[in-house]
């Protein structure tokens, strides 16, 4: 056993030292395989032989790289040893981080939702001011596992580690069933076999890369599918603008484009279709006017902001480096690699609505004859799925702006189509759209399955198990944890952008404040942080319930998108009021804290506890 | 020598909490304030883009980025010059 881990951790440290080298090599890889596909297609293999190529391309990579990462060891499985540098735990983190909703979902999500939106974009990068000032470098000092370990240590006693596991759970189990079902719709497209075929394949790809190594396996994948996911996003974009026109960059370039598109939406008038079609949607919301919409944008922004700082699988990334400060880096870099992302989205989503809609451009639809528009290509596969359509319903062989319905899902897979880019172009989205995927997912199973472990089965239940019992116990938690949430991602309950905003919105109800204020105020104590917890759990639920079932209309226009702005507040208020009711923390959990504050000396938590 | 660690420690965290006080009001402008504003400001225009719209996509983004590096820069000195660093 010695000899073994002392032989794992040689191959590690070989590892962690040539990390530049590797990854240099494995982005080489990357891109040589592209250009060999775009070859491939130029001799004329098929368009399905292209896309999956690239999906047992990329997800053999991540195999191989989840079976190198295997460990028996307590800190590598929760931590990845806490040895992973700040810039590839901002990639990590980055990847763990943007979700199918957020390569997939939100450019489309802009291109339909107009302003308010927005609120996503400014609240998935907002966030992280919060998790750096206010958490990120306190839990790493903490030296916890998992997030319900600290809040079980700070505040003491089982309840309140139960009710973290509580929050936890629910949240990331909302998030991780909308990833499933994101892998498995591009899988099943890509692969052309049933959803529910391409959900299992999803999970299977999943469970290679987190089983075997725990975090450490999950946090070297992640690194390489950050790589393949920003590739993925970027090249379309910048190929696209080039190919039209738009400019060599066309980040800071789009400002007339959004204009134009205001003055076209008056000339063409927004109106809802005549007759709605199942599943697809008309352009009705402007690009950009925000006049009246500032409260749905900002309480959408703070309940995306707060949940980012409350969501488990993004703060346990925080406990793999090797010391605060370098916690405190990797946030920067973390918001750094998002950003490229991010500010692409709104780009991406301007610039395809210009093509489809200015009648200057070749490749614009509207104002067309109804004829030649149903006969392009890329608008016959897409209705052919049903995830696109043109109807002609007043008669007049034009197709007129409330006449083309698209799915706004599909605005970042169908752009290489429309404007016109070579095949090879939708295989490497497809490759990315299943890398940001996999790359939640994992995060998220492996917050619930070591929650559960961790914090439910080691320190509740059975604090005697030995180190082999535990990643035994983490490892089967997992399968079953994964097969569940593939079980219920096969019913398609709702929407995966919808799904993920719950996430967030379960989160920060029940876990912002108690977290925030376990580190910024001495006199929070366990009741207090437990009614917290519960409290704004279980009324943003009820509020969630309320409105989403049409009991009750929403109020000064929270929406069940929004419900965390109904949660905070009732768990800040609970926990303030039950922890000045009841006795001040003991001494030595104030010390605690206060030694939580300063970045040297001991982490509060022993490695290997 | 313990009394003089505790003022120490004392002096850094009040440091500390000041700086993230600062930081996290320039984070509820770009957060908040200005998004709620973006009516207002886009008569204005910036890069050729509307100024309210111009922040919701990427003005406050990039702001955000930046308030995390030099909080970080600012934290690093802080925490040197109480000899409370951890690397």
């Amino acid at each position: 056993m010695a000899n073994n881990s002392g032989a794992e951790a040689k191959r590690d440290r070989r590892f962690v030292d040539n990390l530049g080298r590797v990854y240099a090599i494995y982005t080489l890889g990357f891109l040589a395989f592209f250009v060999f596909m775009a070859i491939l297609e130029r001799l004329g293999v098929g368009v399905q032989a292209i896309g999956i190529g690239f999906l047992l391309f990329t997800i053999s990579i991540y195999a191989i790289i989840g079976w190198l990462s295997r460990t028996m060891e307590v800190d590598a499985y929760y931590v990845a040893g806490r040895e992973v540098p700040s810039v590839y735990n901002g990639m990590a983190t980055a990847a763990d981080w943007m979700s199918g909703a957020s390569f997939v979902a939100m450019a489309g999500g802009i291109y339909f939702g107009g302003y308010p939106y927005l609120g996503f974009v400014v609240g998935w990068t907002g966030g992280y001011v919060l998790v750096n000032s206010l958490l990120a470098p306190y839990l790493r000092k903490f030296g916890c596992y998992t997030v319900p370990d600290f809040i079980g240590t700070r505040f003491g006693g089982n309840l309140a580690r139960f009710s973290a596991v509580l929050v936890l759970v629910v949240a990331s189990f909302t998030y991780v069933t909308a990833q499933i079902n994101a892998t498995g719709t591009i899988a099943a497209q890509t692969l052309g076999v049933p959803f529910s075929v391409g959900v299992w394949f999803g999970l299977s790809g999943i469970f290679i890369c987190s089983m075997l190594g725990g975090m450490r396996g999950v946090t070297w994948t992640q690194v390489a599918q950050y790589i393949v996911l920003i590739i993925a996003y970027l090249v379309p974009i910048i190929w696209m603008s080039n190919k039209q026109g738009f400019g060599i960059i066309p980040h800071f370039s789009y400002g007339e484009a959004v204009h134009r598109i205001a003055e076209l939406e008056a000339q063409y008038g927004l109106a809802p279709a005549a007759e709605a079609v199942k599943g697809v949607q008309v352009l009705t919301v402007p690009v950009n006017e925000p006049a009246g919409k500032g409260w749905a944008m900002v309480s959408l922004a703070i309940c995306m902001m707060a949940g980012t700082a409350s969501l488990p699988h993004i703060l346990m990334r925080y406990f793999t480096t090797p010391s605060v400060r370098q916690a405190r880096k990797s946030v920067g870099w973390s918001l750094f690699f998002i950003f490229l992302l991010y500010f692409s989205a709104p780009a991406l989503a301007t610039l395809t609505k210009l093509q489809l809609l200015d009648p200057n451009l070749a490749t614009s639809v509207i104002g067309k004859s109804f004829e030649e528009v149903a006969n392009l290509e890329w608008v016959k596969h897409w209705a052919s799925v049903g995830m696109a359509a043109v109807v002609d319903q007043n008669g007049d062989g034009i197709v007129q702006l409330n006449e083309f319905f698209m799915r706004p899902d599909i605005v970042v897979l169908a752009t290489p189509e429309i404007a016109g880019l070579p095949y090879v172009i939708s295989g490497l989205v497809a490759a990315g759209g299943l890398a940001a995927a996999m790359s939640t997912a994992d995060g998220l199973l492996l917050a619930i399955a070591n929650a559960l472990s961790h914090d439910l089965y080691y320190k509740i239940i059975d604090p005697k198990a030995d180190t082999r019992r535990r990643l035994i116990v983490a490892r089967i938690l997992l399968i079953f944890i994964g097969a569940a949430a593939a079980l219920i991602a096969t019913l398609q309950l709702t929407g995966i952008l919808g799904a993920v905003a719950w996430a967030f919105d379960f989160a920060c109800s029940g876990l912002f404040f108690p977290l925030v204020l376990g580190v910024w105020w001495k006199r929070a104590n366990a009741p207090g942080a437990i009614a917290g917890m519960l409290g704004g759990l279980f009324v943003g639920t009820w509020y969630l319930y309320m409105v989403y079932n049409g009991l009750m209309t929403p109020w000064i226009g929270i929406d069940h998108l929004r419900f965390g702005i109904i949660g905070m507040p009732v768990s800040l208020v609970l926990m303030v009021v039950v922890s000045l009711l009841t006795p001040a923390p003991s001494k030595e959990i104030q010390d605690m804290v206060d030694e939580v504050r300063i970045p040297s000396g001991q982490t509060i938590l022993a490695a290997g506890h | 020598m313990a009394k003089a660690n505790a003022q120490a420690r004392e002096q850094h965290w009040i440091k500390t909490r000041n700086l993230s006080n600062i930081i996290l009001i320039l984070w509820a402008i770009f957060g908040i304030v200005l998004p709620w504003m973006a009516d207002s400001l886009n008569s204005m225009s910036f890069l050729g883009f509307p100024l309210g719209y111009y922040f919701a996509v990427q003005g406050s983004l990039i702001a955000f980025v930046v308030l995390i590096f030099v909080q970080n820069w600012r934290q690093d000195q802080i925490d040197d010059e109480f000899g409370v660093g951890d690397e």
